[in-house]
Order: C-alpha cells, then structure tokens, then sequence
C-alpha cells in the first residue's frame, strides 16, 4: 500500500510540475507572440471562446454524470450519517450567495478590461478571485466538520458520493481561481489591455460554468430532501 | 456565412445587477421553501424549477450567451440537453427513482 | 531530428501520429498472435493463464487506444487542415502536446510489462474484479492511469479540432460543402468531447475505491457493479463510432474518386455520420443484456440498438450507390474501400443480432462477439485506414505504393483476416466462451481455433507486405509530379463533397493552403479574378518530394469552371 500511494505520489508530483512549468512558460511565450493577439475565424469568433463552450460542454457530462452518480445512490448507504443529519443549509446558503455574487464581480471585471478601466479590472478580477476563495474555505470548514462529525469518504455511499463531487468541484474553483489570480497578475504588470479582454472573457466563462454547477450541486444535494 | 446576431443589445452593469439580484432573490426562495411544511409534496419540482431558472440567467446573462452568436448556444446546450438526457437515464437505470423524493 | 520533436506543424504531427499508431498496432499485433497460438491446440502450454489474461488486456486496450484512435489522429491531423484550406489547426502547440502526452500515456502503459503487472481485467476493467481486493497488484492502476492520460490527450484534440473545422474554414466552404472526411472528424471529436468525461469519472470512482477507501463499486456498502459498466459504456460506445466514422468519411472520399463518380447522396451520408454520433449515446446497454437489468430496459436499448442500424445502412447503399454506373478504376485503396463495405456489413449482421437481448444472451461472452467486433474493427477500421494510406501516400510522401504489391497485400490480408475471423461464429455459436486460456480436447473447438490462428498469421504476412511496400516506396518508389495528387485526374464532374488536393503543396515541410484558398463555386469574397500564388519559401524540413517546390494556385474563379 505504502508503495503504490508512493508511487501515485511521485507520478502526481511530477505530472503537476511538469504542467505547471510547462503551463507558465507556455503563458510567457505566448503572450510575447502578437500573432496570437488575433484568433479570429470565419464564424466571426475568436478560436479560444469557442474551445471554452466545446470544454463547457463536455463538462457538462463530467459533472453530469457526478452528479447522477450522488442521487443514484442516494438514500443507499448501509450505514450513517445520513445528509439531513449533517448538512448545514444555512451555512451553505451563504456560501452558495457568495459564489453567485463572485459571478457578478466577474462580468464587472470583464466590462472593466473591455473599457480599459484598469483599476477597476484589478479590483474586480481580485474580488472575484477572492470571493472564490472564501468559498473554498466555507467548503474546507464543511470537510473538516464533517470529518469529525464521523462522516468521512470511507464511511458510507453517502460519504463517497459527496466528497468526490463537491471536492472535484471545489478544485474547479480553485483552478479558477489560480486562473483569475494569474490574469490578476497580468494587469498589475499592464500587460491586460482592451485586445486582451477575451482571455478575460474565457476565465470568466470557465468561472460562471463553475458557479451553475454549483446551483445544481445545492439544489440536488442539499436542498432535495 | 456567419448569422450571429448583431449585437444591438448589450448588457449594460445595470443588468448584470438585477440579475444578481434575481439570484439572490431565488436563492433565499429556494431555502424558504425547504422550511414550509406545505410545499413537500412538490418540494422537489419546485426547487429543481427554481435551480433551473438561476441557471438560466447566469447562463443567459453572465455568460452572454443571449447576445452571443447562435452557434456557441448550440454548442453548450446541444451536450447539455444530452447529458441531462443520459444522467436520468443513468439514474433510471440504477433505481433512483424508487427513492427520489421519497 | 530535433525539428520533429519542437514540431507544431499538423502534417508532422499527423506523421508522428501514424508512425507511432503503427509501432503500438504491431505491438497489439504481436499480443494477439500469442493469444492465437494458445489457442491453436487444446491445452496448450504457449502462456501461462495469468499471462493469457493480460494478452487480451492489452491487445484489446492497446489496439483501441493506442492504435486505431492515433492512426485516426494522424488523418485528422495531415488531411483536415488541407481539406478545409486552412494553414494549420486552431491551436498547433496544443496539437503537439496531445501528441506527446499520448506517447507518453502509451509507454506508461506498456511499462506495465516491465512492471511485472500488466493488465488483466479485460480491457472494460469490470467492477468488482478491478477492486484492490481482487486485484491487489498495480496492473489496474498502469490500465487506469494511462487510460486517464491518453483521455486528455483525445480531449485536448478534439477540442482543437472542433475549433479547427468550425472556425478555420476557406471563405465560401460552408459546412454543407465540406468534405465527408471533414464532416465525420467533426463528429468524431464531438463524440469524443463528450463521451470521455463519463469514463474519467468512473476511473476517478475506481481509483478512489482502490486507494481511498471509497464505496462506489462496494456492493456490502450499497454499492453498484452496475454504476461501473454503465459509466464504461456510455463511453464505450460512442467510442465504437470514434473508430469506425473516420474509416466511413476515408471510404466516402475513396470511392468517388475510383468511380468517377460523386458520393451518391452526399448531404444523406452526412445526416446519417451525424445521427449515428448522436444515437450512439443512447445504446449503451445493449452491452449489458446479460447484466439483469431486467426486461424494460433491455428492451428500450435494444430497440435504439435497431434503430441505430438504419442510418448505418442507409450509408452502405449510399456506397453502393456511388460505385454503381461509374467508371471503376481498381485500385488498391479501391480494394480495401469496397472490402470494409463487404467485410463491415457481415459485422454489422453480426451485430444486429446481438441487438436481440434473447440472442445476445447466448451470443454475448462467446466468439460470436469477438468475430462481430473484428468485422467491424478490423474489416470496417483497418480497411478503412488502409484505404486511406493508400489514397493519401503520394500525397503525404511525394511518392507512390506499388499497386500491384498492394493488391497482392490486399488480398492476402483479406483471405487472412476472413481465415482468422469467420469460424468464430461459428465457434461462438457452438458455445466457446471468450477469455478462456484454453479449451477441453473434446470441446468439439479445436479445428477450427487452429484454422483461426492460420488465418491470424495471414494477417500478420499481409501487415508485412504493408511494411515492405512502404519501406520500398520512401527509399526508391517513383516519385509524383508536383504536388502529389495522384488520383484527381480525369474527373468528369466537380465534385461539390471533396476538396481538390492536387492544388495544395505536399511535402510536409510546407506550410498548408491558408488564406489562398477558396471553395469552388462559392460566391467570392471580393471582385472575382483569377490568380497565380508562387511559394517563395524553401523547404526546412527533409524534402519528401525531392522535386522543384511546387507552386500554388488560387481556385479559378467560379465563373470560368464548370
């Protein structure tokens, strides 16, 4: 067992090493080609937007089928605790209000780029990155709650079913926010002007994406009785 | 070759608020309705309506797609439709149902 | 050398593609000619039972994911761009990368032999065999991890491609007048898009189950076996189509060609590649028949399983069709164009009785099936594609395939293959289980799995006369003229469905068509006139061509062309 999580490890280590380098040199010489500024094709599109909305899609089915998954085996677990007697409504509701008010920061922060109000693309960009982050760590209270309540992902169907899917979507929020930061990090250096709102825009599609999963999420998971 | 609508009719900050506050208004909705006793029989319907509308607008809205062309519309909602399509299958298939909603 | 490891051009990446595919295709092929000689005489000491089980893994996970879907790639990535007159796909590093990450993915998962714990859960992986209690050693997790890799790198391509065909197309070329090649990659890269998020999902159950403790496939913890094979097949078969629609868009281009024809029904062979891609989503169970799922669910995916057939049939006549009246030159890719249409219609026959759930239920797990699939993967897939190598080697290479060698390969591969294939049904029908390591002498199977096996070797010889048709023609084979387009000549008609390669340079250190291209007989984007393009640029790769650099030419203007 040691062995095989070791293993699983270094894979994993090296793989977001390699991704992570690879990624950011990928941004640096990216950026430093104007070619790339121009991406336009003959649906009067720019090719990255729609990437996202084919991405968009097939994520649909990615959290699709997690989502099935969770009601399919919902009410199945053998043994406790159940959702009703651990699910925190009112504390989800605000985190739930938050990750919807962090999509109204995002378009805030696109107009801004779009108009080259740069102070205000700053601010926005790092409120919305930020509101992401006090989801994440309304989520990481819930985990480690949960945790000690005695619902953990070994304990029941309910368990494994809950955490893969908010967890797997939690990390989408956190690639999102890293995204965010690192257009953030963009415009402090004035490299974020008017021809580069679509990579704004893109984010910002891959952010609200996140956000309606979450709608479903708190509505299946925690609101259906 | 291109038949994206034009877009005469941005969203202006304004719109972007009130549909925020759209949201929030639903949302609040929505856990109210978890707390009246009268609404379980269609508590379910309700709220999934409910989701559904917030979903709409954030897509609508926020993500644009109203003033967006007509292909990228096609793209997300084509793969939406059929996975929503293939989940209830899925669900179906594996006895959900039985327990939905008790 | 370096260049091809930095390459972002699409005709490079699509030659890494297929060469790469081939070395993995013999790699499958060497595994699947052991299992044959195991099974070539009752109780036979070939491999050991272990090792028997890893042999069907792996040829069945390496022929699928590593050798199909990247000979796939490597037409998508060489003929798409040229196709649709676009200089290159959307995103060309991303195009590189996905390369690399399936290299990548498919030696991690051979390096599962040098682990000393290849896969042997069959390459569906069923729940609960796939459980760290039934599988404690690391075999499952080199099968799921490289499954999870090679996933991104059909993801990220996919993606690439949509964008590519959507976006990049030639002023004038609307979707209705792209090429059926064009229009079934389209459909192929959707059905990947979107029927690989299903099976990432189920690895990730998987690997949680194994490594964290998790429940998914835990049936003492209220788990479902069937989750498992549900979120399988609901990649698996959409993924049967990602196989086998490239082969039907390869067969729609090569048989006009060869009939002087046009596709007959054209607009028709493209509504039913679309319908076949989004039907295919609902026919998953029908891999399920024998699961229990009970009878309301049997019979609901059976019938989509019929219906399904339709637009599958409606394209063999389509075929049939094209080729009837015309004015026939047979050609080796001609030959292998009109056996898939042969040699796919007995696996589609095969396979519509498989969609009775009472049929299947004895036909399912026995030979039936392994003959139905090899029908249609190999006489559907692997005739398609070679159809293709065949139609698009002056073009990619500067130089031609011996004909008559490639007839003779031709027919050797389809006597072996036929050999090796068609006495399954047989010994299906008789009862032989699949995945067995061996068989009892009075079983009654032993003739014909040697006959099997003497047919899997004639494959094997016809693969080699493959190998040696290429290796003569890129050292010594006679060159073409210009621009490699071998084929278009003599054509009585314009063809509204295919795109003329004889106008695009093909060497593969050429930049592709671009911006210079326009549909033909499509309304012009400025004032009308016909123009002459030379390339100045010289050649920075190794010249295939070994000629003078061809030149470019604009499309002539729609009015002078019939």
């Amino acid at each position: 067992m040691a062995v095989g999580a070791l293993t699983h490890l270094a894979i994993v280590i090296a793989g977001t090493l390699v991704t992570v380098v690879g990624a950011f040199r990928l941004a640096l010489e990216h950026h430093r080609t104007p070619a790339h500024e121009h991406q336009v094709g003959s649906l009067d599109l720019d090719h990255r937007k729609v990437a996202i909305w084919v991405f968009l899609g097939s994520e649909c089915f990615f959290f699709g089928t997690l989502i099935a998954t969770y009601l399919a085996y919902k009410g199945k677990s053998v043994v406790g605790p159940e959702p009703h007697q651990i699910l925190d409504i009112p504390l989800t509701t605000i985190s739930t209000f938050d990750l919807l008010m962090s999509s109204l920061l995002m378009v805030l922060a696109l107009a801004a780029v779009q108009r080259d109000d740069r102070r205000q693309a700053r601010l926005w960009l790092f409120g919305t990155a930020f509101f992401g982050l006090i989801f994440l760590g309304f989520q990481a209270y819930e985990f480690t709650h949960f945790v000690r309540e005695g619902l953990t992902l070994q304990r029941n169907l309910f368990g494994s079913t809950f955490f893969v899917l908010t967890g797997l979507h939690g990390a989408h929020v956190t690639i999102g926010v890293v995204w965010l930061l690192c257009l953030w990090l963009l415009d402090l250096r004035g490299n974020l002007r008017v021809t580069d709102a679509i990579k704004v825009e893109v984010a910002g599609l891959y952010w609200h994406f996140v956000d309606i999963v979450w709608i479903a999420i708190f509505t299946l998971v925690y609101l259906i009785p | 070759m291109s038949e994206h609508r034009q877009n005469t009719t941005h969203a202006t900050v304004w719109t972007y608020i009130k549909v925020a506050l759209v949201l929030t208004g639903v949302t609040i909705l929505e856990v109210g309705s978890t707390y009246i006793r009268q609404l379980t029989p269609i508590i379910v319907p309700l709220l999934i309506a409910m989701s559904a509308a917030k979903f709409a607008l954030v897509l609508l809205f926020f993500m644009h797609l109203r003033y967006d062309s007509r292909v990228l519309t096609l793209l997300f909602c084509g793969p939406l439709l059929l996975a929503s399509g293939i989940g209830i299958a899925l669900m179906t298939l594996t006895g959900a149902f039985l327990v939905f909603g008790n | 050398m370096s260049s091809w490891i930095t390459t972002v051009d699409h005709k490079r990446v699509g030659i890494l593609y297929g060469v790469t595919a081939f070395a993995f295709f013999l790699l499958g092929g060497l595994e699947a000619l052991l299992i044959r000689l195991q099974l070539a005489s009752p109780g036979a000491h070939v491999v050991s039972a272990e090792a028997y089980n890893a042999l069907f893994t792996m040829h069945g996970t390496t022929m699928v994911f590593l050798a199909i879907m990247p000979f796939n790639a490597a037409f998508f990535n060489y003929m798409v761009p040229l196709l649709i007159g676009a200089r290159d796909v959307a995103f060309p590093r991303l195009n590189a990368l996905s390369y690399w990450i399936f290299v990548f993915g498919g030696i991690f998962l051979n390096a599962s032999f040098l682990a000393g714990t290849p896969p042997d859960v069959g390459w569906f992986g069923y729940a609960n065999l796939t459980s760290k209690q039934f599988s404690p050693s690391h075999s499952v997790d080199f099968w799921l991890l490289s499954l999870q890799v090679l996933g991104v790198s059909s993801m990220i391509s996919a993606i690439n491609f949509i964008v590519t065909i959507l976006n990049m197309r030639a002023p004038g070329m609307t979707l209705m007048r792209m090429p059926v090649f064009v229009w079934m990659t389209l459909v192929v890269q959707f059905l990947i898009v979107l029927a690989f998020p299903p099976i990432t999902v189920g690895l990730i159950f998987l690997l949680f189950d194994r490594y964290f403790g998790a429940h998914f496939f835990d049936v003492a913890a209220g788990g479902d076996l069937h989750l498992w094979q549900h979120l399988f097949w609901i990649f698996g078969h959409p993924e049967v189509y990602i196989l086998i629609l490239p082969a039907f868009g390869i067969v729609s281009e090569v048989l006009p060609t060869f009939a002087r024809k046009p596709l007959f029904g054209a607009p028709v062979v493209i509504y039913s590649g679309v319908l076949i891609g989004f039907f295919g989503f609902g026919v998953w169970s029908h891999h399920m028949f024998a699961a229990g799922m009970g009878p309301v669910a049997d019979a609901a995916f059976s019938i989509a399983t019929m219906l399904i057939a339709i637009p599958t049939g409606v394209k063999i006549f389509n075929w049939l069709a094209t080729l009837w009246g015309g004015t026939i030159r047979t050609t080796t890719a001609l030959h292998f164009a009109v056996g898939l249409v042969g040699l796919f219609t007995i696996g589609g026959l095969s396979g519509i009785m498989h969609a009775s759930p009472p049929v299947d239920l004895q036909q399912t797990d026995s030979y039936f099936v392994v003959a139905h699939l090899h029908y249609v993967l190999i006489g559907g897939s692997l005739f398609g594609l070679f159809a293709g190598a065949y139609y698009w080697w002056p073009k990619i290479t500067g130089r031609l395939l011996d004909e008559r060698l490639g007839k003779v390969q031709f027919w050797v591969l389809f006597a072996g293959f036929n050999t090796a294939f068609f006495p399954q049904h047989y010994l299906g029908a008789i009862g032989m289980p699949r995945r067995i390591y061996t068989y009892a002498a009075d079983a009654g199977f032993a003739f014909w799995n040697l006959v099997s096996t003497v047919g899997a070797f004639g494959i094997a010889l016809g693969i080699l006369l493959f190998m040696g048709n290429a290796w003569r023609s890129l050292r010594a084979g006679a060159p073409t003229r210009g621009t490699g387009a071998r084929w278009s000549g003599g054509r009585r008609r314009r063809r509204r469905h295919t795109t003329s390669t004889r106008s695009l340079p093909s060497s593969p250190a050429t930049p592709s068509g671009g911006r210079n291209m326009v549909a033909r007989g499509s309304p012009p984007p400025a004032p009308p006139r016909a123009t002459i393009f030379t390339s100045p640029h010289p050649p920075t790769g190794p010249s295939w061509s070994g000629s003078a650099w061809p030149s470019w030419r604009w499309a002539r203007s729609p009015i002078s062309r019939s």
